[in-house]
């Protein structure tokens, strides 16, 4: 066990767990920060999606002691009030069904919008392959996409 | 307008007879006294009970109790949506509450066979015209005028006078009269919510990751658990040594019962840890079958099965014998894990005096039943409280995960929660049985359909035939037969079950049968159509509906412009099925450039009569496409002695955003009571799709997946 500092959505966190821990479950089970999701344990389905400096990442994969200084944002801290415009595209174009997967997609669509605010549709599949949806609502996270890089 | 009293218990009775899903228990809609304590706790101080369904706030509100699971369907949204239609209220001030496990107060609390919204339609609206009158004679009666001149508008009761009073000022007194009955109905021309694009009521705690999925369930002082189960179906437990397990840190306790070895500890990654940790050892007590016997297996039943005749109508061998020509093909699927992004989870804490259970599960009443029978707990001790489910797909309409939850925490005595990781679902059973078919029909001199025979046969899949369905009742020799293997793997319903295979191979078929016989398919369809008459069912109802099938297959034929001239290197494959009530004709567009062949788009032609909530609907059909689509191309379970061969998303294949067609949807407008969309839009989709494929390449696509290792038909295709 160690003591880790971790700066998650512009506040300072500290857990005590094994260095091998993935952040993901530092984060569901001992922050109580629980929008990543478990979906596959091995970076092949996008649930547990967060950013480190910006980036998407797989958090299932990443062990906490990786994490280091970096800037950790989950779903939780990607906008104060929940209106970030691709949460407010989400819900404008009604996306979830089950609702599971959608955390993981937003962060996925986040991290493109930073580095290309204006993706087309070849660019939002290409960013977002990597996210399953079991449930098939690939069509409205596109039209969703769109919608926020249009509006923003 | 329509009278709700005509929807009498009886019907309630047979109707959940025929689905099977739901058992019949007391229900009173009217039932007084407070609910469960639980996640409907929440109803406030100064909120009145006019039902099960609704209560009315006195600050303006009303809160609208939802008591079906919400696995994705979006039955959380439409049902609250059809109560505040009836009230007539304003639906920004509706307040959605799922409402616990709840005998007394709710039936069938299921979310399964698309049949949530047939069955509760008219009882839903009930609930709001009830309150809505009520709320009416209050007024009428504080201001001394008739009930009759009173009218409402979003939560308000308004009189030509100019009086006006909000549904709260009134509710206090509204709730203590006696419900009135045979309250009428809107006419549907009056809907202002019904019909309209509504979006799902949990969305911002969706969007924002608030703990609102079973997975994020949590209490203090539970523990946390994985349970092994056996590697390969045909083993069972032979010895458990968890010493090396236990002494790993965080981990509470190994225990093992039945088959079971359960890992008990402080955090998932510390029990995940040392699960790897536990030494088990397992013997062999059935036969460990591999793909290749389920391949013999096939083979053999299909020639030499002792077959079970399901279906029988004139004499198909004598209309074969003497046929012009004769259509014969197999068919075949795989076995698919159901795969829901939530992989299983529940929580459990048994006590003595009391048992608590909270999860995702899409039959709660059965869970609990279980959980009673199993710890002998009377049912009234076990509260049961629902999470948004992250998926189910028919996997949690077997509540097995959440009765070894209870089991375990009766055994050490502590709350705990129970997750599976994804290799546990995968690997854990109740798949999609593998079924293969084979179809014959008999043409005669001028193409018309003498005689049809199929022969089902499935491994774990009950009955792999549906008897009953078309074109039973459109040929006039008929000869239906199933053969099933049982097999130590386990099996169960996955969304349509059997129909999400057969419907496609049988559309498929008919698609070749066409060919031979020189007919369009959509026309040969028509033609069947119009000389059918459906069979009855047990109650002497016709079991399809041939006008709503032509006109459904007319509808997705004018959209995808079937009969007008086509571009050159288009090319279009139909496809038709009723099932869960609805009728859904589909239109596959493939479009053939550079050599390479891609599925741009399909039609959706949908009969399920109303719908309820356009946003709600339109995300069923076009995720069943692609659910469809998806498992139709790429998705497979295959076995090696007793275990599958893909245990997680690396080499089981989903369909991702990259690989969908474009879709389009039509909704048949007939007024008639809304049916189910759970489930409809995906059988006829690999069919439409096999035959625009067939169209284009002049392959026949008869065994799923479409893709596959070593077979090279699908290698032009992008
Ligand atoms: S849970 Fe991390 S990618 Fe699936
Ligand atoms: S909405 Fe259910 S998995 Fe994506």
């Amino acid at each position: 066990m160690a003591t880790y500092t971790l700066n998650i959505n512009g506040r300072s966190y500290n857990a005590d767990v094994a260095p091998d821990t993935p952040l993901l479950w530092v984060l569901r089970d001992h922050l109580g920060l629980v929008g990543a999701k478990y979906g596959c344990g091995i970076a092949a389905c996008g649930a547990c999606t967060i950013h480190l400096d910006g980036e998407a990442t797989r958090s299932c994969v990443l062990p906490v002691s990786a994490v280091g200084n970096m800037r950790v944002t989950t779903i939780e801290g990607l906008s104060e009030k929940g209106d970030h415009p691709l949460q407010r595209a989400w819900d404008e174009v009604d996306v979830p069904q089950c609702g599971y997967c959608q955390s993981g997609q937003i962060m996925s669509a986040a991290a493109l919008l930073q580095r290309n605010p204006k993706p087309n549709d070849r660019e939002i599949e290409q960013a977002l392959s990597g996210n399953l949806c079991r449930c098939g609502t690939y069509h409205r996270i596109r039209d969703a996409v769109k919608l926020a890089a249009q509006k923003s | 307008m329509q009278s709700s009293s005509s929807y009498s218990r009886r019907d309630f009775l047979k109707s959940s007879a025929l689905v099977g899903g739901g058992l019949f228990l007391g229900f009173d809609l009217f039932a007084s006294g407070k609910f469960n304590a639980g996640v409907a706790s929440a109803a406030l101080e100064g909120s009145f009970d006019f039902n099960a369904y609704l209560s009315i706030n006195s600050d303006g509100t009303a809160t609208i109790f939802s008591p079906n699971p919400e696995v994705g369907q979006g039955i959380k949204t439409s049902f609250p949506m059809t109560v505040a239609e009836e009230l007539d209220f304003d639906w920004t001030k509706v307040k959605v509450v799922q409402a616990p496990l709840d005998t007394v107060k709710f039936e069938r609390q299921v979310a399964g066979g698309s049949y949530s919204t047939p069955h509760s339609w008219l009882r839903l609206r009930q609930a709001g015209a009830t309150a809505r009158r009520m709320l009416i004679e209050t007024a009428a009666k504080r201001w001394g005028v008739d009930a009759g001149t009173c009218t409402t508008d979003k939560g308000l009761v308004l009189h030509p006078s100019g009086k006006q009073a909000t549904y709260g000022e009134l509710a206090a007194d509204a709730a203590l009269l006696t419900p009135p009955k045979d309250v009428p109905l809107k006419d549907r021309k009056d809907f202002k919510i019904i019909g309209t694009f509504v979006k799902g009521v949990d969305n911002q705690d969706i969007l924002t990751g608030k703990p609102i999925f079973g997975m994020d369930f949590y209490r203090e002082g539970m523990l946390f658990a994985m349970i092994q189960h056996p590697p390969a179906f045909g083993l069972k437990l032979k010895s458990v040594d968890g010493s090396a397990a236990k002494a790993m840190p965080g981990i509470v306790d190994v225990v093992s019962f039945k088959n079971n070895v359960a890992v008990v500890g402080k955090s998932t990654w510390e029990v995940m840890k040392a699960r790897e940790a536990l030494h088990v050892e397992y013997e062999k007590e059935a036969e460990l079958e591999s793909s290749a016997d389920h391949d013999r297996i096939f083979k053999e039943l299909m020639t030499s099965g002792e077959a079970q005749v399901k279906r029988k109508d004139g004499d198909t061998a004598a209309a074969f014998a003497t046929a012009n020509k004769i259509v014969e093909a197999e068919y075949q699927c795989p076995f698919l894990s159901h795969a829901p992004m939530e992989p299983m989870n529940f929580f459990a804490d048994v006590r003595p005096d009391k048992v608590e259970l909270i999860g995702p599960v899409q039959t709660p009443q059965s869970a609990r039943d279980q959980v009673a029978k199993l710890l002998d707990i009377p049912a009234e001790k076990i509260s049961l409280e629902m999470m948004r489910i992250g998926g189910g797909f028919g996997r949690r309409l077997r509540p097995d995960y959440a009765v070894e939850t209870a089991e375990l925490s009766s055994i050490i005595k502590a709350p705990v929660k129970v997750m599976w990781t994804r290799e546990d679902d995968m690997t854990g059973g109740i798949y999609r049985p593998a079924a293969r078919y084979r179809f014959r029909a008999a043409l005669d001199k001028a193409g018309n359909i003498t005689a049809y025979e199929l022969r089902g046969v499935g491994i774990n899949a009950g009955n792999p035939v549906r008897e009953n369905n078309f074109p039973a009742g459109a040929i006039p020799n008929v000869l239906i037969e199933s053969v099933d293997h049982k097999s130590p793997i386990t099996t169960g319903p996955w969304r349509a079950p059997i129909t999400n295979f057969l419907a496609g191979a049988e559309q498929s078929f008919l698609d070749e049968v066409a060919e031979a016989a020189g007919k369009d398919p959509v026309t040969m369809r028509l033609d069947l159509f119009r000389q059918a008459k459906a069979p009855l069912n047990a109650e002497g109802k016709p079991t399809y509906d041939t006008e709503r099938f032509i006109k459904t297959i007319e509808l997705a034929a004018e959209k995808s412009g079937w009969f007008k001239k086509r571009k050159k290197g288009v090319s279009l494959g139909f496809s038709v099925y009723y099932s869960h009530l609805s009728y859904v004709a589909q239109v596959a567009e493939v479009v053939k450039r550079r050599g390479k062949f891609t599925l741009q788009k399909v039609y959706c032609a949908v009969d399920c009569g109303i719908v309820v909530n356009l946003s709600g609907a339109l995300n069923q059909v076009i995720g069943s496409v692609v659910d469809g689509l998806g498992h139709a191309m790429y998705g497979q379970l295959t076995f090696k002695d007793g275990e599958t061969q893909q245990k997680n998303f690396n080499t089981y294949r989903l369909i991702r955003m990259n690989e969908i067609p474009e879709v389009e949807v039509h909704f048949v407008d007939n007024g008639i009571d809304p049916t189910g969309l759970g489930e409809p839009a995906l059988p006829p989709l690999s069919g439409a799709v096999a035959n625009a494929f067939y169209k284009a390449m002049g392959k026949r696509l008869r065994d799923q997946p479409f893709v596959r290792e070593g077979d090279n038909t699908m290698e032009n295709v992008l």
